[in-house]
């Protein structure tokens, strides 16, 4: 199957020439299937936002290629537009870009660039409201009075108005509270399901990434540091905290378990699963 | 980029010039310049050349990022040049075509006008260069310090200055950023009539002035917290000292304005 996105040998350079000159990502390699739902982490400053920009044609690569659907996404450079809606982005901290009068025509403004029909953009932003949970009525508001959580929830939607065939998402729930987080994550896996499309979660926190990812890209400097299912990525967790990174407090507490003589499944990455672990290993304990 | 906008950009450094107090230089621009306008000979500004030429040689800051400082007045050096060339009067030097119009006195003005120019935005950009924007406002405020004796906010002007420069980078940092964004959502601003353009302008101003009074806000209260109330009784932090090599430079500088002066009054 042709992936849906592939990065060759991706690196950018910031302030080439000046001595402020470095490298944010250097020889990275990565593939997107379609439909895919792929986690991205890495410690601060490891190139996760830098490395996003360039999946719809922000950035430029200083050297290296990124492949929509097989097709170079520079081989055109007037057409980086297209790619802009194909491959829609979600930056860290989105509620700042809001700029209309109103809730409405802020979440228009996308589907507007696009040259759709009136109708059309209607529809969109009606159901990109009605997938992030925005009553009827916020529409019309202002999108400076709203809350916090509800501003984000606004700028994703302006996204997703967009219909993009790839959703790619920067710490989508950065400061947020439990609730608030759980509410953008399901979200995105509403639109994952609903339009199957392929989607890039880059995050900090590791219990995110563990329940919805298929499979998880970590960085490390600036480079790829490792690649797998979440299975395969937290069996290594000694090699994860030397990059600067954590596995799943409950996936600590099964391998702590583990260490002490309990032969207790370790790719557990909820209070649940763990518990259903531990039930099962009684339960073959009381057969045996 | 924005972000590649140079102009009073400082180059991080441990040269001689960098440790110099800032009081130094700016008292030394202000000699240079002085100097430079008394420039009428050749001997004149080759000495002005060799004292800025050694300058920038031990500020180590790179010969392209001077020039890079220089693209934006190339136009008005442009500009000054020609007219100097063309309206000074004089006797022509030949009388063909377009030299018909160029006296010898004319080509000498517009050379040393096009000279004069670069060699004092390359004095003072050097200025910048070599020095932080904050020890630049600390050394400019302790030099006008006599003014609060006329009751001039000489303190708040330094403070309201050093803020402004603190925050240039940080507002062409989130104006990249909602540049970006937008982009993403496929805002065009590169295309269309001026009246597209400036309309695309509107989805980066208002966050943009959203973000710059949310700041100023939040700098106000973080200020307010740690009971700042201005410049009376007011100790620093960095207190600002003569060394005897600022002493030296300083005389240098003097030597070489009164110098020129003096070669000027004399009609060398
Ligand atoms: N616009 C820029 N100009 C210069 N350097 C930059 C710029 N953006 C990022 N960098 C640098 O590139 C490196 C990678 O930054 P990037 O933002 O991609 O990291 P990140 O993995 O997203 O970090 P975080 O988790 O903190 O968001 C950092 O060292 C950063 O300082
Ligand atoms: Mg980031």
């Amino acid at each position: 199957m042709e992936p849906m996105i592939r990065v060759e040998n991706l690196t950018h350079t910031y302030s080439a020439g000046t001595p402020f000159e470095r490298n944010a990502v250097e020889g990275m390699n990565l593939t997107v299937m379609p439909g895919e739902f792929l986690g991205i982490i890495g410690h601060t400053g490891s190139g996760k936002s830098t490395l996003i920009q360039h999946l719809n044609g922000l950035l430029k690569p200083t050297s290296g290629h990124v492949y929509l659907e097989g097709r170079d996404i520079w081989e055109n450079p007037k057409e980086i537009r297209q790619v802009r809606f194909q491959v829609g982005l979600v930056f860290q901290y989105p509620e700042y870009q809001l700029f209309e009068e109103t809730v409405y025509k802020d979440i228009a403004f996308g589907p507007g660039n696009m040259g759709l029909e009136q109708e059309e953009i209607d529809r969109r932003v009606r159901q990109a409201a009605e997938l992030v949970g925005l009553p009827e009525e916020t529409l019309d508001k202002s999108p400076f009075d709203l809350s916090g959580g509800q501003k984000r929830r606004v700028a994703i939607a302006g996204v997703l108005a967009m219909e993009p065939k790839v959703l790619v998402l920067d710490e989508p729930t950065a400061g947020l509270d439990p609730q608030g987080r759980r509410q953008i994550l399901g979200l995105i896996q509403e639109y994952h399901r609903r339009r199957n499309a392929t989607v890039v979660l880059v995050s900090h926190s590791m219990e995110e990434i563990a329940q919805n990812a298929h499979r998880i890209a970590v960085l490390k400097n600036a480079r790829n540091f490792m690649e797998g299912t979440p299975r395969e990525v937290f069996a290594r967790a000694a090699e994860l905290e030397q990059a600067g990174l954590d596995v799943p407090q409950i996936t600590r507490v099964a391998m702590a378990l583990r260490r002490r003589g309990l032969p207790v499944d370790t790719a557990v990455y909820t209070v649940e699963e763990l518990k259903d672990a531990l039930l099962r290993l009684r339960g073959g304990a009381a057969h045996a | 980029m924005l972000k590649d906008i140079t102009l009073g950009q400082f180059f991080p450094g441990s040269t001689l010039l960098h440790r110099l107090d800032p009081r130094t230089k700016l008292l030394a621009v202000v000699l240079y310049i002085v100097a430079l306008f008394n420039a009428t000979s050749v001997l004149t500004y080759g000495i002005l050349m060799v004292v800025l030429g050694t300058c920038i040689c031990v500020s180590k800051v790179p010969a392209k990022a001077l020039t890079r400082g220089l693209r934006p007045v190339v136009v008005i050096v442009a500009f000054t040049a020609v007219i100097n060339l063309f309206f000074t009067g004089g006797e022509p030097i030949a009388d063909v075509f377009l030299l018909r119009h160029i006296s010898a006195k004319g080509l000498v003005t517009a050379i040393s006008m096009m000279l004069r120019i670069v060699m004092l935005i390359m004095g003072t950009f050097l200025v910048t260069y070599t020095t932080s924007p904050i020890s630049l406002t600390d050394g400019l405020e302790n030099l006008l310090s006599p003014l609060k004796k006329v009751r001039f906010p000489v303190h708040e002007m330094a403070m309201m200055m050093s803020i402004a420069l603190r925050f240039i980078p940080t507002l062409i940092e989130e104006t990249d950023k909602i540049m970006s964004a937008q982009k993403a959502r496929g805002a065009d601003f590169e295309t269309g009539s001026l009246i597209q353009r400036a309309n695309a302008l509107v989805p980066i101003l208002v966050p943009l002035f959203i973000s710059a009074f949310r700041r100023a806000d939040e700098l106000a209260t973080a200020m307010e917290c740690r009971c700042y109330n201005g410049g009376e009784g007011r100790t620093a932090l960095h207190v600002l000292r003569y060394r005897p090599v600022d002493l030296a430079v300083l005389g240098g500088f003097a030597v070489l304005a009164a110098g020129m002066v003096a070669l000027r009054l004399a009609g060398l």
